[in-house]
């Protein structure tokens, strides 16, 4: 049995003229909740799609539960769970009768699971499942696609249009899913604060570019911010690769930095300047520093997995 | 023993760490006695509602200060007291808890004698209140 559940190389796609993935590697280990991480448009879905073989590629390659992508078998299916963007459901059909028409195709289907997500949304089985509120289809369709106890769980931005209860119950029903330690949760995300209490590993796609992909530790460690004051005018930066944002005010300057190294520390800390001061970053301030504008393509933390 | 943590997440403080800091108080403040069983991994996870692997880091970084110790197949518990910092990392430490102190009382206009004899006196409180 593989390491991890995804394998992606060099995995490409166009769509006309515009590249929407670009040369992703991206490795997704066994028993982890994986955020997806990326604004709007960055390719989160592009992908997802990829992985379970619904486009093709353009170029390169994913094997998924070790299967070339584009070579799933109804029994891979069968070990993959999908949570398509956006909850959908048929509205014509009762809360029973989507469990019924979702449980023929699978050949393992745990009732008491389906059951338990239900009740956990407080929903009922009679319950049309056109007339739910957002929250209320979430529920049903995580129901729909816990209760086959797949291997591996995708799920695309579940969260999207949650009220905050709603949200704590599909976190909770994350780690319940995750307490086998074979099982494996990849879910996109734009709610930091969701994703820092739930996920193991974490990457950033930006533009379609993979940016970062490592443990959610790791990269609130390689993101840091600090503030330097001085008298007058203040020190010229030096030239430091991996600066996402410095703004100056009156006699301070705050930077926020990525990777930095020992050296480049050192260089920092030597400035002459009267205070020198590290200020801890929440992941969302760390996340939107990274993929802002200033940002290029090269920093990789995943090197840097290990570093103290 | 009801034992009430909270996390914030989104806050610039990571859970794991949020999570040590309030054990380390609890125990400094005797709420936590020595030997005293701590939840399981699993059970804090769940009350708190993050990924289990944050508990355990949190755990692991406690033993590793030798807060906590773990019994092999029971657990973890609160540890007999005894100090495996460096002097280094201790100065350290008080120096950051003291820059701290310092943010918070300086607009207040009290003398450094005046806060000095306020902890002295804080500090005999603390220290009755652990017996």
């Amino acid at each position: 049995m593989s390491e991890y559940v995804i394998e992606t190389h060099g995995l490409t796609r166009y769509f006309g003229r515009h590249c929407v993935v670009n040369e992703l590697n991206l490795r997704v280990p066994r028993g982890s909740i994986f955020g997806f991480l990326g604004r709007n448009g960055a390719g989160k879905s592009t992908t997802i799609r990829m992985l379970l073989g619904m486009i093709e590629p353009t170029r390169g390659s994913a094997r998924i539960l070790g299967r070339d992508s584009r070579e799933l078998t109804p029994e891979d299916r069968a070990r993959i769970g999908y949570l398509p963007e956006g909850h959908h459901v048929y509205g014509w059909m009762t809360v029973a009768e989507c469990g019924k028409f979702q449980s023929d195709f699978y050949p393992k289907w745990n009732e008491e699971i389906f059951r338990a997500v239900l009740s956990h949304f407080r929903l009922d089985m009679k319950n049309k499942a056109g007339n739910l509120s957002r929250g209320q289809r979430a529920g049903l369709c995580l129901a729909l696609v816990l209760a086959p106890e797949p291997e591996l769980l995708i799920l695309d931005d579940p969260a999207l249009g949650l009220d905050p209860v709603a949200r704590r119950s599909l976190i909770q029903s994350m780690l319940y899913v995750t307490r086998r330690a074979d099982r494996t949760i990849l879910f996109s995300s734009h709610l930091l604060s969701d994703v820092e209490r739930v996920a193991d590993e974490i990457c950033v796609l930006d533009r379609g570019v993979l940016r970062a992909s490592c443990r959610l530790d790791t990269f609130r460690k390689q993101v840091r911010q600090f503030t330097l004051r001085y008298d007058g005018e203040g020190p010229p930066l030096p030239e430091l690769p991996g600066l996402l944002e410095s703004f100056r005010t009156e006699g301070e300057l705050s930077i926020i930095i990525a990777n930095l190294d020992p050296e480049g520390e050192a260089r920092l800390r030597a400035l002459p300047v009267h205070s020198f001061e590290e200020v801890p970053l929440s992941l969302e301030d760390s996340f939107v520093s990274y993929v802002g504008e200033r940002g290029e393509k090269s920093f990789f933390t995943k090197d840097l997995e290990g570093v103290k | 023993m009801a034992l009430h943590f909270e996390v914030h997440a989104g806050s610039p403080s990571p859970i794991y760490e949020q999570i040590e800091k309030q054990i380390r108080r609890e125990v400094a403040a005797g709420r936590l006695p020595i030997g005293e069983q701590l939840p399981s991994v699993r059970a804090l996870a769940e009350q708190l509602t993050v990924n289990p692997n944050t508990v355990a880091r949190a755990y692991a970084e406690l033993t590793a200060e030798g807060v906590i110790e773990s019994q092999q197949g029971r657990g973890f518990f609160v540890a007999e007291r005894r100090q495996i910092l460096s002097k280094e990392e201790r100065l350290r430490r008080l120096d950051e808890a003291a820059r701290r102190f310092l943010d918070e009382t300086v607009f207040l206009d009290f003398s450094l004698p005046e806060l000095l004899q306020r902890l002295e006196t804080l500090s005999t409180e603390y220290s009755k209140s652990r017996k």
